[in-house]
């Protein structure tokens, strides 16, 4: 009774706040309430027992994705007026888009249900959920079957990461550093001079 | 609480959960309430003052007052916020720092939530933390509470990467991701502790190999406490790492603009997150419940020993405010990624090797 409940009150939130992400007139609403939608959608996997990727879509999505989105958007001098006129004219696209988007999940959660078990799939069953932890399966499934993919993926991250790095960085001369271990080496012999200057002449520095 | 609702029925379960969980909260906000007190008088005998010793027997009553001044104030908004957003930003901010408290087990048996992805669940909920510093800056409309907000976002994000680090290398000694089985891991005695595992490592004995490769892991052990320490320091906005409000520079940071109950409910968090702190690091580096020789299974024991644990970890909060010096900003950032990232890397890269090859302290 909670869960179903829970359910209705988690879904409806989810909907409404991503109804409200395409449609707030600030952007900086529109990322919070995708937040929300994330967070939502967060308690829904839990709902369905999954959740350690409930807490891993908090982690990733909310705790850096979306901090980082709220950074940008928050900095950006936006002309909100401005952003709004062009809603018109890519609704027609942005509709296709989520219309095939929804033809896929249908797709993909009715070919669930009716797919025989492929004899390949049974040969490493993962571990029922009962005796098992959701993170434990995961874990034994990604660092074995699909270990490569996994790996790639990682790689994947690392090039583009390597790459923002490459494109950003500049080396410019003539700008003044910190050498932290000379900062921190400093001591009083070489930190102080004492000059002993006579009167009416000065230091020459 | 799912055990309460198994023994009492949906209704009576669903309430009884309800029930415990206030329980809990006023434990944890009078706790808060004597802390705050306590804060002041270490910093005050610091600095040879007195402290506050005017509401109540030794000034013990002070939270009190000041938490009735504050709500009896009036509330100022000012009229180019974002009036939403400012008021959501603070309750989401003590919102995430209760929340986080749900999966604390407080005794054998005792705690609201006993999930087996509790660790994920706090690294979720305090990523969550953010916003509320985030949201109030943006909303308060007002140049000093935006860059505080913006320090104080990318400190709390700098530092929750080697404090999840850090995680790691405990969940890898205990294989869980739950709290109460990473206190269970610890019962055997102060050996055991993860903060002082290099002992555990030559009592178990075994191999040369294992034995030396346990104490190496140990000691690592012990200094991921310190730096799961700094990093909380960090995390909380605790000084010396209090660049947010950094008051000489940039007056309050992300509170300039609040006043009397928001105000109050950012203190509050901020508060809650260091007593929840507190409580981790009793948990996941020295023993949580359990007792230097011997465990406990009693919980009316063990939470007592928890909590003087935490009150305990809580002095050395309260000294490193009095003692040490505001840090300069690159040089928290400095400390973050160019020291306790790698430092902490390689500790996770040398506990995964003790585990992988010897099972670990088992």
């Amino acid at each position: 009774m909670i869960s179903i409940a829970a359910f209705w009150i988690l879904s409806a939130v989810a909907v409404i706040s991503a109804l409200m992400v395409v449609s707030a007139r600030n952007p900086v609403h529109s990322v919070l309430f995708l937040i929300l939608t994330f967070f939502t959608t967060a308690g829904l996997f839990v709902l369905l027992g999954a959740e350690y990727l409930a807490m891993l879509l908090i982690v990733v999505y909310v705790g850096a994705v979306a901090v980082l989105f709220l950074f940008v958007v928050m900095m950006l001098d936006i002309d909100f007026v401005e952003l709004k006129q062009g809603f018109m004219r890519y609704l027609p696209i942005g509709g296709l888009v989520a219309l095939i988007l929804f033809g896929m999940f249908i797709m993909v959660t009715s070919a669930r249900i009716e797919a025989k078990i492929d004899p390949n799939m049974l040969a490493s069953p993962t571990p029922d959920v009962s005796i098992t932890s959701n993170a434990k399966a995961i874990g034994e499934i990604l660092y074995t079957n699909y270990i490569l993919f996994f790996q790639l993926a990682g790689l994947v991250l690392f090039v583009a990461m390597v790459g923002a790095i490459v494109l950003t960085l500049q080396h410019r001369q003539n700008v003044k550093r910190q050498s932290v271990t000379a900062q921190t080496a400093r001591n009083r012999k070489t930190g102080v001079e004492i000059a002993k200057p006579k009167t009416g002449e000065g230091v020459s520095l | 609480m799912q055990g309460l609702v198994h023994d009492l029925g949906a209704f009576w379960g669903t309430l009884a959960g309800i029930g415990l969980s206030l329980l809990y909260l006023v434990a944890v906000l009078l706790t808060v309430a004597f802390i705050l007190v306590f804060d002041r008088k270490v910093w005050a005998a610091v600095q040879m003052r007195k402290g506050p010793n005017v509401v109540g027997p030794f000034g013990l009553l002070q939270s009190f007052a000041d938490f009735l001044k504050f709500v009896l104030k009036e509330i100022v908004i000012p009229s180019g916020a974002n009036k939403t957003v400012f008021v959501i930003a603070p309750v989401i901010t003590v919102l995430t720092s209760f929340m986080a408290w749900a999966v604390v087990p407080m005794a054998p048996g005792w705690g609201i939530s006993n999930m087996n992805v509790g660790i994920l669940y706090i690294l979720a909920i305090s990523s969550l933390g953010i916003y509320g510093i985030i949201m109030g800056g943006w909303a308060s409309n007002s140049k000093y509470p935006f860059l505080g907000a913006l320090r104080s976002a990318a400190q709390m994000v700098s530092y929750e990467v080697s404090i999840g680090f850090v995680i790691v290398t405990v969940l890898l000694l205990v294989g869980s991701l739950n709290l109460t089985d990473i206190v269970n891991h610890q019962k055997a005695g102060i050996w055991d502790w993860h903060a002082f595992s290099f002992i555990g490592a030559i009592v178990h004995g075994g191999s040369f190999a294992k034995v030396a490769l346990g104490v190496v892991t140990g000691l690592i052990m012990f200094m991921m406490l310190w730096i799961f320490f700094i990093s909380a320091l960090a995390e909380t906005n605790r000084p010396p790492f209090d660049l947010p409000e950094a008051e000489s520079e940039l007056v309050a940071g992300y509170q300039v603009e609040y006043s009397a109950t928001l105000y109050l409910l950012f203190m509050m968090a901020e508060y809650v997150n260091i007593v929840f702190m507190c409580a981790m690091i009793s948990i996941m580096f020295l023993g949580g419940w359990n007792l230097p020789w011997a465990e406990v299974t009693n919980p009316f024991i063990g939470c007592l020993v928890l909590y003087v644990k935490i009150w305990v970890i809580f002095f050395l909060f309260a000294m490193v405010k009095a003692i040490v010096p505001r840090y300069r900003y690159d040089q928290l950032m400095r400390i973050g990624w160019k020291i306790f990232l790698p430092t902490t890397l390689v500790a996770v890269a040398v506990v995964g090797a003790y585990v992988a090859f010897f099972g670990g302290n088992a």
